[in-house]
């Protein structure tokens, strides 16, 4: 029963698919910008989990309702978190996620700049006397 | 002192690694928490000519548990439920979720029904406007029709005896 709902909306896809390339194409792009969220280091157009086939699904119908991409995702968003979204937005609770790694990148920076600087200050400088000292034994 | 350095940022790493492993990426923090329960209504899965919306239970404390009898895990948390819905603290409702009735009634005769009723959302549409993806998933639910609580995955009984009966008890006394 569930096995031959399934080929039927994978042959109900395929049929949607040469019916409206453009439709498909807007559908692939949003997929690819939504994460599965049974197998989380996927993105929506990459699994074929069945949750994702009903999402993709619910993309296209919400496509051809006449939504547009950013109503889609807010729909997604608003259900799922935005967990679901790959690139998640730039908000106080991400500011750690976006902006740690450039204060990382600044740190060594700043520890690599230290550490130049002191290897290329002088030595100790000697005064006369000890220059003719050592001028002296070095003959 | 420059050891003292490496030592404390090698410790600093490990504790964020070891915080890291604690957690559960599979907990994502719903947004319907505090949010009214999306509106549905849908057959009962024994009766199909008979059906229930989130609205019939408006003034009532309840738990939503999102089941199905191709679901491994929901028959591990099946104890669990039943021993929820016998302490009497809240009515437990079930959302048969993406099943077939002639698969989900032998279930429910061999496992024992916990459940008020079952809501049957065969196509799994509504299970989407609750943000299902793991499931079992329940809910409470409360007099508003707000949702208050949301567990993924099989409730165990600690986290049913730590977490959910205490919340069920407070928001009775809330009124």
């Amino acid at each position: 029963m569930r096995a031959s709902l399934a080929a039927l909306a994978l042959v109900a896809g395929l049929a949607a698919a040469q019916a409206d390339p453009a439709l498909e194409k807007r559908v692939a792009g949003l997929a690819h910008e939504l994460r599965c969220l049974v197998c989380q280091n996927q993105t929506l157009a990459e699994s074929n989990a069945p949750l994702a086939v009903d999402l993709r699904n619910q993309i296209r119908e919400q496509l051809q309702g006449g939504a547009s991409e950013q109503d889609v995702l807010d729909f997604m968003v608003a259900r799922y978190g935005d967990f679901v979204l790959y690139r998640p937005p730039f908000k106080a609770t991400t500011l750690a996620l976006w902006l740690g790694p450039f204060l990382l990148l600044a740190l060594g920076i700043a520890v690599l700049v230290r550490r130049l600087l002191r290897r290329r200050a002088p030595g100790p400088q000697l005064s006369d006397a000890e220059r003719a000292r050592a001028a002296r034994l070095l003959e | 002192m420059r050891l003292g350095w490496v030592v404390a940022a090698f410790a600093a790493l490990v504790l964020l690694l070891g915080v890291g492993l604690t957690l559960n990426p599979r907990e994502v923090p719903s947004p319907l928490i505090g949010k009214p329960a999306p509106a549905f209504e849908l057959p009962l899965l024994h009766a199909p000519d008979k059906t229930f919306s989130q609205k019939d239970m408006l003034g009532k404390v309840w738990v939503l548990n999102v089941w199905a009898s191709w679901c491994p895990p929901c028959l591990v948390e099946h104890p669990v439920i039943t021993a929820l819905a016998q302490s009497r603290l809240a009515p437990v409702v079930g959302l048969n979720y993406k099943d077939a009735r002639n698969d989900a009634l032998p279930w429910l005769k061999r496992n024992g029904n916990p459940y008020e009723f079952s809501a049957f959302d065969a196509t799994g549409r509504i299970g989407i406007d609750y943000g299902v993806y793991g499931v079992p998933e329940t809910y409470v639910i409360d007099r508003r029709g707000v949702i208050r609580y949301k567990h993924i995955g099989p409730l165990t009984p600690e986290v049913s005896r730590k977490k959910v009966q205490p919340l069920l008890r407070e928001l009775a006394r809330e009124g």
